[in-house]
């Protein structure tokens, strides 16, 4: 499982900088959506795939059944960098939006006013 | 109640007082009533809080009672601490410095309540003990600076913003990942644990995750060849923004660095600190050589934001080269601790001279301005007196600051970064000539008019943009003068940073670890 | 501006609206030990109010709510910062969850603790953003 998950990281890291790199602000917001994803699973697979086994304790048993149990801390990660990620990209969508009215261009090598 | 109060107070004073502020958005006065109050409250908490660290040692508070590691741990060390005691500073100047200079259109907008998220953001990521909460700082910081960077929508802010913002999400995906990958080894976020298990690991993969740590600051800091997105975004907002912003969030930047650097990534010295050190020489060269080309007022002083963040960047890079218990790398760290304080109470103080020089002549464009000595010569002599202190002329602050990095530099044998940094200290000195020049001394351009408001009478308001300039250039003499005991809080600052088991130790992340040592 | 003119999607909306909001109080409240809480009750809730937005205008919705999701992003951010402070009085770290069980005539016994005024802190926080968020995208349309 873990090869294939590296895959899939790998290709949505790539697809996400291919997407950042290209000049339409609309597609550079798309390329940050995918890579947070891309973080995100990359925090799945580290920290180690684990099937069938929920991190619940049984009422009244010392340790999680079956004993090797999922760690739960990677999942509240990517849920907490999920919400933020939520955040920041509601922000982002808002600030391509204000910016288009303002510009009139979505075209990011049409900014050059604040270069040196 | 205990006196671990302390180390979260910084960071929940600015939370109540941004709440406060957003529900009583709709006056003016409570805003600024708040804002006064709220960050007054941060600085005195500030100043007693490194107080009681410098006495008391490392005060730690576990977050919910969650024992550490299990749980999210706040720590104030003396680094720690002497950062929000900036923060404290800061924010508080800035904040009395925006009562006369900030458009009353930004106040509805929610300006207050976005700095007060920003200092509690900040605070927050110097006092964290834990790296995903470190994470989560500084996305709040994050979130509340892309808002006040946009405040006033004009076309150079929104231009700046999509670069800013792009930039910092690409960096803090990097973090993100970062964090996954070390988690993956270690099976810990708290950072003394970590220390703890990565002591002697020697695994290349550390390595790996240390540069990816290093790439992700170095871009908050602003640090070679990532610093590229600064100075297209730094002079674009409102002025007491700006200042705050290059007072304060590339030190996050260049603070993560030290921690990290001195307390989890010590095995491989010679190779990360090595490059630390050769991105800060370049840092300050390339950040002097653009400041130079520029005849932008807030420009310039941003692009030597730059500059300076290559100091602190030499100050740690040069553990590489000594011992790391020796009294050298001590030297090292603490002349890199002071150099940021200095930094900040300096940068902020520029960019606050620069708004009053707009609120003036009505532009930032060198070559439109002129004519001040004659006309304002005391705010002339506060530009002075903080310019020759940014070039790091005796007996100001930045000398002693420039002066403890450099000698450590010598100590440890490094002829060429010590060569740069002061040929750097003279460039920088250029370019604060250049400023002094055109916006002081020459008379105003013929073409240009002279503005009523320079002969007028003197504004009772604008006391609220001198009075924080006046304290903020007192406190650079100070520390020149008088910085001994700051320069001692320094040296005990480095002692903490050389020696991580102070720091373990008053964690004590394996106190609780009943299921072993992790996987 | 969008105004959606569909009957069915207003009549619609006047019966979904109040079962939503249901909904997202009883994920808030059970969101201790069974899945729920604040964060995805505010989510239910701020896509109820969203779906009033789709179906009126900015206005009415503003009416609706009788606050602007400012007020309610302030007292969210208040309540959870202040449901930490009173574990600092009894000398406990910051946030220390701490219980009362208290005995009522007809529902029986209640528990209430500080993590549920945090919970309802992040409820309020989630809905004043996702809301300052919607309505300015749909005032820019």
């Amino acid at each position: 499982m873990e090869p294939l998950m590296a895959y899939v990281v790998g290709g949505l890291f790539a697809a996400s900088i291919y997407m950042i790199l290209r000049r339409s602000i609309v597609k550079l917001v798309i390329g940050l959506i995918l890579l947070s994803n891309a973080a995100n699973l990359l925090i799945f697979t580290a920290s180690g795939l684990t099937r069938g086994a929920p991190p619940l304790i049984p009422e009244g048993a010392q340790f999680p059944d079956p004993m090797p149990a999922a760690d739960p801390l990677p999942q509240a990660l990517i849920l907490t960098a999920i919400v933020i990620a939520f955040g920041v990209l509601a922000f982002a969508v808002v600030l391509i939006n204000r910016a288009y009215e303002i510009l009139g261009v979505d075209d990011l090598d049409l900014m050059k006013e604040t270069d040196a | 109640m205990n006196v671990e109060v302390l180390v979260v107070l910084p960071v929940l004073l600015p939370f109540l007082s941004a709440a406060l502020s957003l529900m009583t958005w709709r006056s003016q006065v409570a805003q600024r009533v708040i804002g006064v109050g709220g960050t007054a409250l941060l600085f005195v908490a500030s100043c007693v809080l490194l107080y009681t660290t410098y006495h008391e040692g490392i005060l730690v508070m576990e977050m919910s009672n969650w024992p550490a590691p299990f749980g999210i741990v706040l720590v104030s060390d003396l680094l720690s601490a002497i950062m929000v005691l900036m923060t404290g500073i800061m924010a508080f100047t800035v904040v009395i410095y925006s009562l006369s200079a900030t458009d009353p259109e930004y106040e509805k907008f929610g300006y207050y309540p976005l700095m007060h998220l920003l200092h509690g953001g900040v605070a927050g990521a110097f006092l964290t003990g834990d790296i995903f909460n470190l994470f989560v700082w500084f996305e709040v910081m994050l979130m509340a600076s892309f808002s006040l960077l946009i405040l006033g929508g004009s076309r150079g802010q929104m231009e700046g913003a999509i670069k800013y913002v792009t930039i910092n999400l690409v960096s803090s995906v990097i973090f993100l990942s970062a964090i996954g990958l070390l988690y993956g080894m270690t099976g810990t976020l708290n950072m003394a644990h970590i220390a703890v298990v990565l002591q002697g690991a020697e695994s290349p993969m550390v390595t790996v995750v240390a540069m990816m740590f290093m790439v992700s600051f170095g871009i908050k800091a602003g640090s070679f060849p990532l610093f590229f997105w600064l100075p297209a975004s730094y002079h674009t907002p409102p002025i007491a923004v700006s200042a705050l912003f290059a007072g304060l969030l590339t030190k996050v930047g260049a603070y993560a660095l030290f921690r990290m650097f001195t307390l989890m990534f010590m095995d491989d010295v010679q190779f990360t600190h090595n490059i630390i050190l050769w991105a800060g020489v370049l840092t300050m060269v390339t950040g002097v050589l653009g400041a130079a080309a520029q005849f932008e007022f807030r420009r310039i002083l941003s692009i030597h934001i730059i500059s300076q963040i290559g100091y602190m960047l030499m100050a740690l890079g040069l553990l590489a080269h000594t011992d790391i218990r020796s009294e050298v790398a001590v030297l090292a760290l603490a002349g890199g601790i002071f150099y940021i304080v200095h930094n900040i109470v300096v940068k902020t103080n520029l960019f606050l001279v620069s708004g009053v020089v707009n609120q003036l002549l009505g532009s930032y464009e060198l070559k439109k301005l002129g004519g001040l000595y004659r006309h304002k010569p005391f705010l002339s002599l506060l530009f002075f007196v903080s310019a020759l202190s940014l070039a790091g002329l005796p007996p100001l602050s930045g000398f002693f600051a420039k002066f403890a990095v450099i000698r450590a530099g010598l100590e440890a044998y490094q002829w060429v970064p010590v060569f740069f940094g002061l040929l750097v200290g003279a460039l920088t000195l250029y370019s604060m000539v250049k400023i002094w020049m055109y916006v002081f001394w020459r008379p105003l351009p013929e073409d240009h008019p002279m503005p009523e408001r320079l002969n007028g009478k003197w504004d009772p308001k604008t006391i609220w943009m001198y009075a924080p300039i006046i304290v903020l250039t007192i406190a650079t003499i100070l520390l020149g003068v008088y910085g001994e005991p700051a320069f001692q809080v320094c040296l005990a600052a480095g002692e903490q940073l050389v020696d991580p088991s102070q720091y373990i130790e008053a964690v004590n992340p394996m106190d609780h670890m009943w299921l072993g040592e992790g996987e | 501006m969008i105004e959606s003119k569909s009957l069915i999607l207003h009549t619609a909306t006047r019966f979904l609206l109040p079962l939503q909001l249901l909904f997202s109080l009883f994920l808030l409240l059970r969101g201790h030990d069974e899945p729920g809480g604040g964060f995805i009750a505010g989510l239910v809730a701020a896509g109820a109010i969203a779906l009033y937005l789709f179906a009126f205008d900015v206005p009415s919705t503003k009416r609706m709510l009788r606050a602007s999701p400012h007020d309610l992003f302030g007292l969210g951010l208040l309540l959870a910062a202040v449901s930490g402070i009173p574990a600092l009085f009894l000398g406990k770290p910051y946030l220390t969850a701490l219980w009362w069980e208290l005995e009522f005539p007809f529902f029986g016994e209640i528990k209430l603790s500080t993590p549920l005024l945090f919970d309802i802190g992040v409820y309020l926080v989630v809905i004043g953003s996702v809301l300052s968020i919607v309505m300015t995208l749909a005032e820019a349309e």
